[in-house]
């Protein structure tokens, strides 16, 4: 008889922190197990980023489901969890999107206690640095259905945004795009990406979720019937009659290989990082007509995103005119920050439906369950995988999320949110 | 950074164009089709792991459309439009 030895999972508090200093950090317990591989799961999830990781926590945590595997083909929070900006924000445009967000959003802050891991979260305001007008009234319309769902979102005058960001002293009266005003979203926050993905991993794997890295799958098996019956990876099949696709930018890659077509295309995002300065700005700023935005790390690095690259990409750097453009940009508003010396730069493959909205769905294969489509994925986490977790137990979409399944595509009933990212 | 092949004005930074789109099947009669395939018209696009074939319009150059191949994974240009090297 095979015997599962599930760790307790130790509680990271002031005391443990004295206990092991006392044995000198040698004996704390591994954050996760590293298990060998079953030929066969209730449930397998491909991808272990932060949708996937959450998905199998609250599979596990709320439906009782724990002969969960997550698989990754590189390392666990590796992907776009680690290649993003950890912006965490609900000011979306539409009825169906903004009450997901607000959800996500206050699931974030409650996170660290959730899992028992400092997520580092800081409520620390966005504002948007409107220069358009065509911009504002966009943002003007985003924050009257946002006040419906108790979201935030209240415009200030440039003064006042100068007062809040002294470092904005571009965008006068002579430039371009002068400053119109700002929009300020309170809700809007920053926390530790390493943090979510750990944590997750690690309350999940102590409920019973196995967590394999550096297993490839290379394509889903369909049953007699037609249904799911597994996936074939690089150390052979895994059957499960339920299987979560969770890979972001490679979603079709795989779907293909049951058969499917999805609207959605792979597109590449960038961001870098600065050297650390002392503390200078302590909002998110947001610059959507300039086309960049920034926050600073609590180590102090300026944390910088811009536009994604044009066309498809599966590509994972960063193009260097993209990488001009945003600089570009970003000194048009901050020229101060010209003495800024950068010091990494990296880029993310992501996918993005033909309405700019997430895809959460059982698909046409019975069994087989997608999540894509999340651009700014990060934010999500929390309530995707919830949400994914829902419809994995119950075959039924969760209410936050029952606009968002493929049927909308089929009935030409979109949830148009092009045009509220930095998608173009 | 792409160099652009167009047929007019040779290979041009990618700075100067606008991406166009990946190339899809031509637009079918809506009455003659199905629904599924009028949806999956409107909405499906080409996503490969691999060449695409996509449109550039050269917007800051000589204003001509043109089409090539290019791979996702290595922005290598595959086949560019007749004539160009």
């Amino acid at each position: 008889m095979m015997v599962n030895i599930i760790t307790i999972m130790q509680k990271y508090s002031a005391f443990s922190l004295a206990r092991n200093a006392l044995s000198g950090h040698r004996n704390w317990p591994l954050a996760w197990r590293s298990p060998p591989l079953k030929d066969r799961y209730d449930v397998v999830v491909i991808g272990a980023g932060g949708h996937g990781l959450a998905t199998a926590y609250y599979l596990a945590k709320e439906f009782g489901i724990t002969d969960v595997a997550v698989l990754e083909r590189g390392w666990l929070g590796g992907g776009n969890i680690a290649r993003n900006t950890v912006t965490i924000r609900s000011n979306y445009m539409r009825d169906e999107s903004i009450p997901f967000y607000v959800k996500s959003v206050a699931m974030y802050e409650g996170l660290t206690r959730e899992l028992n891991f400092n997520m580092m979260h800081s409520k620390r305001t966005m504002v948007d640095v409107v220069q358009t007008w065509p911009k504002l009234r966009e943002l003007r319309r985003r924050q009257l259905v946002m006040d419906i769902y108790g979201s935030t979102y209240e415009q200030i005058t440039t003064e006042e945004m100068r007062r809040r960001i002294p470092a904005l002293t571009g965008g006068g009266p002579e430039a371009r795009l002068p400053i119109i005003c700002g929009m300020v979203h309170t809700d809007a926050g920053v926390n530790r990406h390493d943090a979510v993905a750990w944590g997750y991993a690690r309350a999940a794997d102590a409920m019973g979720v196995e967590i394999h890295q550096q297993i490839v799958v290379q394509s889903l098996v369909r049953g007699a019937d037609g249904a799911i019956d597994g996936v074939e990876t690089s150390r052979g099949t895994v059957r499960a009659g339920k299987v979560v696709v969770a890979v972001s930018g490679h979603t079709t890659t795989l779907t293909e290989t049951a058969g499917l077509r999805l609207p959605l295309r792979t597109m590449n995002l960038t961001a870098f990082v600065s050297e650390p300065v002392q503390p200078l700005v302590d909002v998110i700023v947001n610059c959507p007509d300039s086309g960049f935005y920034f926050s600073q790390s609590d180590k102090g690095e300026m944390v910088i995103g811009g536009a994604p690259d044009m066309g498809q990409s599966f590509r994972r750097d960063i193009k260097q005119h993209v990488f001009e453009d945003t600089v570009t940009a970003m000194l048009s508003l901050f020229p101060s920050f010209k003495k800024l010396k950068l010091m990494r730069q990296w880029g993310g493959h992501l996918d993005i439906a033909h309405d700019a909205s997430p895809i959460m769905d059982q698909t046409e294969v019975p069994g087989l369950f997608v999540t894509a489509g999340w651009w700014g994925g990060y934010k999500a986490i929390p309530a995707g995988g919830l949400t994914l977790a829902h419809l994995v137990a119950k075959g039924e979409p969760h209410p936050l999320m029952d606009s968002f399944t493929l049927d909308r595509f089929r009935h030409l009933d979109f949830v148009m949110e092009a045009g509220t990212t930095t998608a173009r | 950074m792409l160099l652009i092949p167009c047929p007019l004005c040779g290979k041009r930074s990618e700075s100067e164009f606008i991406h166009g789109g990946p190339v899809g099947a031509d637009r079918p009669d809506p009455n003659a089709v199905s629904d599924a395939e009028w949806v999956d018209y409107l909405t499906v696009a080409p996503n490969p792991l691999g060449p695409v074939q996509e449109k550039w319009w050269h917007a800051r150059g000589c204003g001509e459309w043109l089409t090539i191949w290019r791979d996702t994974r290595t922005h290598d240009i595959v086949e560019a439009p007749d004539g160009i090297k």
